[in-house]
């Protein structure tokens, strides 16, 4: 497996040597800071073409299909449009939460996304604590969402923001629950360590029934997180207009608009690192014929892959089912996934006690 | 740019009708002639903006069913990119007005107008939003939305085909795609 | 009936009772009430079809349809009028036919007449500074009166009811909110309104207190504009009121003036109206599936519903020449024969939509979700949709049997067989259901009829100026969201002196507010999806 760090550390090495410890870490940061803005953006745009197209598949159309071949630049001709709109400033708001509030969602996504592992040796923030780290600040999103709603003094907005708060914190829950399920099988927080322990069999075959219910809960949680249909109540088009983002426009509007698809990558993401292995292949212990062809595909390659198939799993369901209501989507959490969850956290325990995992 | 440079997939130049109030329209923005860098980014811009007109769902009768058929399977206008219907006039770019206008009706579309960011473009669908259509001279309907918004593109028809709209809208698009955006207002300034 | 004619005169003994289409009777004003009473709780005639305002010049009436709920056929008449035309008053029956409420606003928008005792005497379809009365005959139609006016106003949160104390009436103003209620406009531009309507929703939370529903945004004046337009003239109107039952309304006021000019319809146009008028159902039927289903976010679900209506429109577009709106039926018959290819075409549909149907079951009447939200939603009891006048699928998922192809056929629907569909439930579920079981009626009653279209003409010869005979004329006829009605008054002219339709649609908006109170805010999206209302036809 080809291992990043070596160029990464070639970097660092010839920065150091080259200039004083301060100007060497400054070209760093102001390096990867780019590298993850780009990739956020290229991302996020890339995400959007796809959804379109998939949707459009779903629906017997065609999708996009004008600008550059098959479309795929049509997510850049929407985000030159959104840079050159006009910010409608508006009366009886208050300005500064107004415009702090999409700020706070995109930096809470851009945080997260900075602690995720690409590949084999590229991953930004390495903690001990990295799930944990994880966890909190993509829930510091729906801040940003509840200050929207809250600012705009529009009341489509204020039951928007009120939903996703209540949303958010139930469902934080069972994400939360179903990632410490496996925080108990790998007995690690770090997130190169779980990937590491994942070497020979995937947390999702290692922990067997546990984990798989533990995985089902977390894509069921983390779509809820994404604020995405069928738990897209915040924004319930048919309902609140466009819910808490009902009153920004342009670029403002373009934040919300980003960050949504970006999260929907993150959760993506943490699901691949932690059930599929991130960009850990596929290896069955004994065959190591098969293990070396499977070790041949870029680590890259192996975690795009896996998270591109979650999303598809996200997008199958967002396509296909209806809005819930909002007592109906609280009493999934309260009275179904957590009391699951912590009985499924118990079996865990006991499984990792006894030793009866693979 | 002039118009004949403007592509359009699919169809070309000669197919279009109206070339001329399109042409003179050019000219008239042409009249200063253009800077080099502002006119190449103004290219750039107007590629992008041209090809996301994302509509405001907006519809009083039954024009708005011919729109969205145009949305659904068969004429699929996402093929253009425009198929970001926003419920919330602040993100849209183009107000479709699919219907009849009534007295009590004008000014919460006029309101809604207001509220949608700059740049903004209407499209007058349908005999009634054109003239009033079949109802012109009823006692309550507005004959025509241009008598308070300023109308982009007319669709005529009642209702209009969906291919009709379609063409409406790649019309839209070539429009949009000559404009002046950079520095517009300080020319404007200047001529005056 | 002769039986009815005693009991009334025995009631009200100045009363004059006519033997017309329908038997007609008319009152004093201060007798309608004991009247209306009789009729309403001792004979059963609990539904309120229609309620028109006439102006007849040297007094303001108002003319009464009534039915009853256990045989839609039977029918009576009252009219009133009041010589008055200052300060013209009338008693309401809003308190025995709620149906009554929103027609007797109209009435008040039209004439100017006040109904006494009325809940919430405000304009329903113009504004509150519209000044004069536009359907009287006085009334000059010119702009300078009532310009048009780009301001937007406050909307006042009191509402007005006159009651009679003494002599005199007295004006009493009303809240129409409480002080803490949170009100939220749902319209008149949401997605979810089905077009311009407005809901102005107090909340508790997420859950509904109280719906004042205003209309008027798409009025436009069709009733007057028909007074100045010839009967083939005022024919394009129809289309355009339910723009999705378009045929089967065109059908309607076509019969109405057959029946009166007394023109016969070739047996050929019989035929070929009813399996239009049934595509046009399933084309109905299907907007409605699909918008419900966009309501509820399922935007997949839509897109596979409008994806099967395209196939229908290509064959109306073949013979009639139009996609949405066909104007293919004329006084006497229809405007053009069928195409060629038509039969062939129908035929070849009818399995697609079986297919259709069955996709769209699984896709989504099966889907948990779906089902959560719609069973037990919206519950419509049987005295509810009654004393609303609902009539249509709505109704028929309550329980009631109002579909008038079976109770009064019409055109060829006495030569076919088809089933009823009832449900008893009376929830959203069941509103749904009724629709995607009658599109496999539609689907039926098309397969009797698509290989036995008799030869012969598709249109009979008419007069070039065709004049109905002075007098009352009604038609009544299935629409795809409840029943449809034409009055027609006639004075022996080219055009009518006074044209009136029954709109199904605003039955069921009115019905809104019962209906939704406790439920959230997104059982109101629901209910309205499942309830199927189409907005131009309200207000018309
Ligand atoms: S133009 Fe015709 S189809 Fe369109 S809204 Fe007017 S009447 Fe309806």
């Amino acid at each position: 497996m080809f291992d990043f760090s070596i160029w990464t550390n070639w970097i660092d090495q010839f920065l150091r040597t080259n200039l004083p410890e301060f100007w060497a870490l400054a070209i760093e940061f102001v390096v990867v800071g780019v590298i993850i803005l780009a990739l956020y953006c290229i991302i996020a745009l890339a995400l959007i073409y796809f959804e379109r197209k998939i949707c459009a598949f779903f629906q017997c159309r065609l999708g996009p299909n004008r600008v550059g071949p098959y479309g795929i630049f049509q997510s850049v001709a929407d985000m030159l449009k959104m840079l050159i709109k006009e910010i409608i400033p508006i009366n009886h708001t208050d300005k500064f939460l107004f415009y702090l509030a999409p700020f706070f969602v995109l930096i809470a996504s851009i945080l997260a996304f900075g602690a995720i592992p690409w590949g084999n040796g590229l991953q930004i923030l390495d903690f001990n604590i990295g799930i944990f780290y994880i966890l909190s600040v993509s829930s510091l999103g729906v801040i940003g969402i509840l200050l929207a709603g809250w600012a705009s003094n529009n009341k489509y907005s204020m039951i928007g923001a009120m939903r996703s708060g209540a949303q958010l914190i139930s469902y934080e829950l069972s994400a939360g629950l179903a990632l410490m399920t496996i925080v108990v099988l790998s007995g690690s927080m770090q997130l190169s360590t779980m990937i590491e322990g994942q070497k020979d069999c995937w947390y999702l075959f290692q922990g067997h029934i546990p984990a798989v219910i533990a995985f089902i809960i977390y894509l069921i949680a983390g779509h809820a997180e994404t604020n995405r249909g069928p738990f897209d109540l915040p924004e319930a088009e048919s309902e609140l207009a466009a819910g808490y983002h009902t009153e920004y426009s342009g670029l403002q509007f373009g934040f919300f608009y980003l960050a949504e698809y970006l999260n929907m990558f993150i959760i993506a993401s943490i699901a691949a690192t932690v059930f599929l292995g991130g960009w850990m292949p596929f290896h069955v212990t004994g065959l190591d014929g098969f293990n070396a062809v499977m070790d041949y595909i870029p680590s890259v390659i192996w975690f795009f892959g896996k998270v591109v198939f979650l999303m598809m799993l996200s997008l199958w369901v967002r396509w296909t089912f209806p809005r819930l209501r909002i007592d109906h989507l609280l009493d999934l959490e309260w009275k179904y996934l957590l009391p699951i969850n912590m009985v499924n956290l118990l079996v865990m325990v006991i499984v990792v006690i006894y030793g009866w995992y693979f | 740019m002039e118009v004949k440079d403007i592509k359009i997939k699919g169809i070309s130049y000669d197919e279009f009708k109206d070339n001329d109030s399109l042409e003179k329209y050019v000219e008239e923005l042409r009249a200063n002639g253009v800077g080099i860098i502002t006119g190449v980014l103004d290219d750039i811009i107007n590629w992008g903006r041209s090809n996301s007109l994302w509509p405001l769902t907006f519809a009083t009768s039954c024009c708005g069913i011919e729109f969205m058929a145009v949305g659904a399977a068969r004429y699929d206008f996402a093929r253009f990119g425009f198929e970001v219907t926003r419920n919330s006039p602040r993100q849209a770019d183009v107000i479709i007005v699919a219907g009849t206008i009534v007295d009590k009706m004008a000014p919460v579309l006029k309101r809604l107008y207001d509220q949608m960011a700059e740049p903004k473009y209407v499209i007058a669908m349908g005999s009634c939003a054109i003239s009033g259509g079949p109802f012109c001279n009823s006692y309550c309907v507005v004959n025509g939305v241009d008598e308070f918004l300023p109308v982009d593109v007319y669709v005529p028809g009642c209702p209009p085909k969906p291919e009709a709209l379609l063409y409406g809208m790649m019309q839209l698009q070539r429009k949009v795609k000559m404009e002046r955006f950079m520095f517009k207002d300080k020319e404007v300034k200047e001529n005056e | 009936m002769e039986n009815i004619k005693e009991l009334i005169l025995a009631k009200v003994s100045d009363a004059v009772i006519e033997d017309k289409q329908y038997l007609t009777v008319t009152v004093k004003p201060e007798d309608l009430r004991t009247l209306a009473k009789m009729l309403r709780y001792d004979e059963g005639f609990d539904y309120l079809i229609q309620l028109t305002g006439v102006d007849y010049g040297d007094s303001l009436g108002v003319v009464y349809l009534l039915a009853k709920s256990e045989d839609m056929a039977v029918c009576i008449v009252i009219k009133t009028a009041t010589a008055d035309k200052e300060n013209p008053t009338l008693p309401t029956v809003s308190d025995m036919w709620k149906a009554a409420n929103w027609n007797e606003r109209e009435v008040y928008d039209y004439f100017g007449v006040i109904f006494i005792n009325h809940p919430d005497m405000r304009h329903l379809f113009l504004t509150e500074r519209w000044k004069g009365y536009p359907l009287r005959k006085d009334y000059d139609a010119g702009r300078d009166v009532n310009p048009l006016d780009l301001k937007s106003y406050d909307m006042s949160d009191t509402t007005v009811s006159y009651v009679s104390e003494g002599d005199g009436i007295k004006k009493i103003e009303k809240n129409l909110f409480e002080e803490e209620d949170y009100v939220v406009n749902i319209g008149p531009q949401h997605p979810a309104t089905h077009g311009v309507l407005h809901f102005r929703t107090a909340l508790d939370g997420e859950i509904i207190k109280k719906i004042d529903a205003n209309c008027g945004y798409i009025h436009r004046g069709v009733e007057k504009l028909c007074e100045g337009l010839t009967y083939p003239q005022s024919l394009h109107f129809t289309d355009r009121l339910d723009y999705l039952c378009a045929h089967i309304y065109r059908h309607g006021l076509c019969m109405c003036v057959e029946k009166a000019a007394g023109i016969e319809v070739p047996e050929r146009a019989e035929v070929i109206r009813t399996i239009m008028d049934e595509l046009q159902r399933i084309d109905s039927h299907l907007i409605a599936w699909s918008c419900m289903c966009q309501d509820m976010s399922a935007l997949t679900a839509f897109i596979y519903g409008m994806r099967d209506r395209e196939k229908i429109l290509d064959i109306f577009e073949e013979t009639g020449g139009g996609r949405l709106i066909q104007n293919y039926n004329v006084i006497g018959g229809v405007m053009a024969d069928i195409h060629p290819n038509f039969v062939q075409r129908v035929k070849d549909f009818i399995p697609v939509m079986r297919k259709g149907l069955k996709e769209y079951h699984q896709l989504y009447t099966g889907n948990v979700i779906a089902r959560e939200r719609m069973i037990g939603v919206g519950v419509m009891s049987k005295e509810t949709a009654i004393a609303y006048g609902v009539t249509g699928p709505s109704a028929r998922a309550s329980g009631i049997h109002c579909d008038l192809r079976k109770m009064a056929p019409y055109a060829a629907y006495d030569k076919v067989e088809f089933k009823e569909i009832i449900r008893m439930e009376g929830d959203s579920m069941a509103r749904y259901m009724n629709r995607l079981d009658e599109i496999e009626e539609s689907l039926h009653i098309i397969e009797q009829l698509i290989d036995n279209i008799p030869e012969g003409d598709f249109c009979a010869k008419t007069k070039a100026i065709i004049k109905l005979p002075e007098g009352e004329y009604f038609q009544r006829v299935e629409g795809g969201r409840g029943e449809w009605g034409v009055y027609i008054l006639s004075k022996g002219d080219k055009t009518p002196y006074r044209m009136k339709f029954r709109s199904p649609c605003m039955t069921l908006v009115n019905a809104m507010d019962t209906i939704s109170r406790g439920g959230k805010i997104a059982d109101l999206i629901t209910i309205g999806g499942s309830m199927d209302y189409i907005i131009p036809d309200i207000d018309r």
